[in-house]
């Protein structure tokens, strides 16, 4: 990946805050194509309002979020659906539906106004990738109120993917998910990156981090670092802004967080 | 996959359409002294006018005010994502009625007036009515997010605002006559120009439902995802929430207060199919007038030559089907 590749989405001077209290304060960063960035930091961080600000949820109280060159909040809504994918931490849980058409809403960007338009080959073909990314094929026609809480979060992913956004925003997406789907959850976001997106993913689970191409450390709504997996700089602040709790090591040919129990 | 789901709502739908057909030749066969062949009666002239005069449009009319209840219902639990969410909870249907009982107190006439103008604006109150009912419930609730909050302001409008109408009733012994049978909910002065005015109401709402099925999928994912969907929810909801009070509205108008049909209805559909909204929708229109329609067939035959109150029926059992309903969820 080049330095120079497309920046798809940038935070500048950034600040939030629910009501009185600040949340974000004064953040800078820029996400580029073909680049998989993990956002890391301690409970209460300001990750998921940063992620949130990104995807146009919530408006900034000072500096601006720009989705290419114009600002998140501007694109027209359906436009932007088709730009940016966001995949929330807490999703409805009862639904009745099956996980085909679940995954299938990630299409009503695609599909004209209210989505009444028809279901094309593109659309069958994005569908039945993403379920085929997140080993979920086979329980297409499952009611997803049947499934398990892992099952349900590789739904809600390929519901994300099913958009085929440039910008991909996930909250959380390796949660419930054992070994083996975190492993696959690597391997899809490395693809998506490679195949010229920007993913922008929150993850508590910092070896998982450790494996995206860079991370942004964060800290009482502030960036502390941001920087390459390898760079000592990113390990020292995720060792300082969890307290020493964990360490960064090496093993073999990548890094870990180890706890210090 | 998809395709099957939607093969098991056609099949789904074909099974209500036949009970439809059922209960409506029960419908016209169920009179005060028992059952009749509806095909024998039409050989006698006053036999004959006692079918297409009462018999018909009380049938056709009880099955459309539960089409527009289930409609009403499907509308109302998808867009407040809550599966206890019907017109009745949700203070449009006590609303409805105070707009009716201030409408007839002020005009002196009779809800059982037969003049299609007077069909139409009794259901234009009764929309608006309706609307207010729903807007209070969520200003009081804050929005819909929080079920427990908004059933106990739906609880609390419906008490205030039928405290309200019993007042209107107290000063007047002709509007108390009136309101007493249309609050226990009544099928049995249904005509044909309450027919025109349902049928109407249903050929308007059903595909306007059908045609925001589609939001109300997206709303299963939540608030914020549907917005990152692209989906114009403002305006959006503000058409479901008419959708609701129009179809909720109308059904008041013309028979009063039924309770339950709009919660039970796509809760029953959901129980057997799993489907999109398009289908749900669908679907629990005709559950609801099925619901209805066999209701109203039990309420004329099961003590005949009296007759039970249609309300009191849909009451009893709707309201058993809640409490066991809410009994399983705490479990």
């Amino acid at each position: 990946m080049s330095p120079q590749a497309t920046t798809l989405m940038s935070v500048q001077g950034l600040s939030a805050h629910f009501g009185e209290v600040p949340v974000l304060l004064h953040l800078d960063l820029a996400c580029r194509a073909g680049q998989w960035l993990a956002v890391v930091g301690p409970n209460g961080a300001g990750k998921s309002t940063l992620l949130r600000c990104m995807a146009g949820l919530m408006a900034p109280s000072q500096g601006q979020v720009l989705l290419g060159a114009s600002p998140v909040l501007q694109w027209p809504a359906q436009t932007r659906a088709r730009q940016l994918s966001w995949l929330s931490q807490q999703v409805q849980d009862d639904t009745p539906m099956t996980v085909y058409d679940t995954v299938a809403l990630g299409r009503l960007p695609h599909q004209g106004w209210l989505g009444l338009g028809a279901c094309t080959a593109a659309d069958t073909e994005a569908i039945e990738r993403a379920l085929a990314d997140t080993d979920m094929s086979a329980s297409a026609g499952r009611p997803l109120n049947a499934l398990s809480g892992g099952e349900r979060q590789r739904v809600w992913l390929a519901r994300a993917l099913a958009v085929q956004a440039p910008v991909l925003l996930l909250d959380e997406p390796n949660a419930h998910l054992d070994a083996p789907h975190q492993r696959l959850l690597a391997t899809v976001l490395r693809r998506e990156a490679a195949q010229g997106r920007a993913v922008i993913s929150v993850l508590h689970d910092l070896s998982l981090a450790l494996a995206a191409d860079r991370l942004a450390v964060m800290s009482q709504g502030r960036l502390v670092a941001v920087g390459l997996r390898d760079d000592p700089l990113v390990h020292r602040a995720i060792e300082h802004v969890f307290e020493q709790a964990l360490a960064v090591v090496q093993v073999q040919d990548r890094w870990i967080a180890v706890p210090q129990l | 996959m998809s395709a099957r789901g939607h093969g098991s709502v056609v099949v789904y739908c074909t099974v209500l359409l036949l009970l439809t057909a059922v209960l409506w030749g029960l419908g016209l066969g169920v009179g005060s002294s028992g059952w009749h062949n509806p095909f024998a009666a039409w050989q006698d002239s006053i036999d004959r006018q006692i079918l297409l005069d009462i018999r018909a449009p009380r049938t056709i009319g009880a099955w459309l005010v539960g089409a527009l209840l289930g409609l009403s219902g499907a509308v109302a639990q998808g867009l407040f994502r809550n599966p206890l969410a019907e017109p009745y909870l949700l203070g449009s249907s006590s609303g409805a009625t105070l707009a009716l009982a201030v409408v007839l107190s002020l005009s002196g006439q009779s809800v059982w007036a037969t003049s299609i103008a007077w069909h139409v604006g009794l259901t234009g109150v009764a929309f608006l009515g309706a609307l207010g009912g729903v807007a209070l419930t969520l200003f009081m609730a804050r929005g819909a997010s929080h079920t427990m909050r908004l059933l106990l302001s739906g609880v609390v409008v419906g008490v205030v605002l039928g405290a309200f109408t019993s007042l209107m009733t107290v000063w007047s012994a002709e509007l108390w006559r009136t309101m007493q049978s249309f609050m226990l909910g009544n099928t049995g002065l249904l005509s044909w120009t309450s027919c025109g005015v349902l049928l109407g109401t249903w050929a308007l709402t059903l595909p306007m439902a059908l045609m925001l099925a589609r939001v109300l999928d997206a709303l299963t994912l939540g608030e914020e995802t549907a917005r990152t969907l692209g989906i114009p929810l403002g305006w959006a909801r503000a058409a479901l929430v008419l959708v609701l009070a129009l179809s909720a509205g109308a059904a008041v108008a013309q028979s009063g207060l039924i309770a339950f049909v709009g919660l039970a209805a796509p809760h029953l559909v959901r129980r057997h199919t799993q489907t999109r909204h398009v289908g749900l929708l669908l679907a629990a229109s005709l559950m609801g007038g099925v619901l209805l329609l066999g209701a109203d067939v039990l309420a004329r035959w099961v003590i005949a030559p009296q007759e039970l109150p249609v309300g009191v029926v849909t009451a009893v059992l709707g309201g058993t089907y809640l409490l066991w309903l809410m009994h399983r969820r705490a479990a």
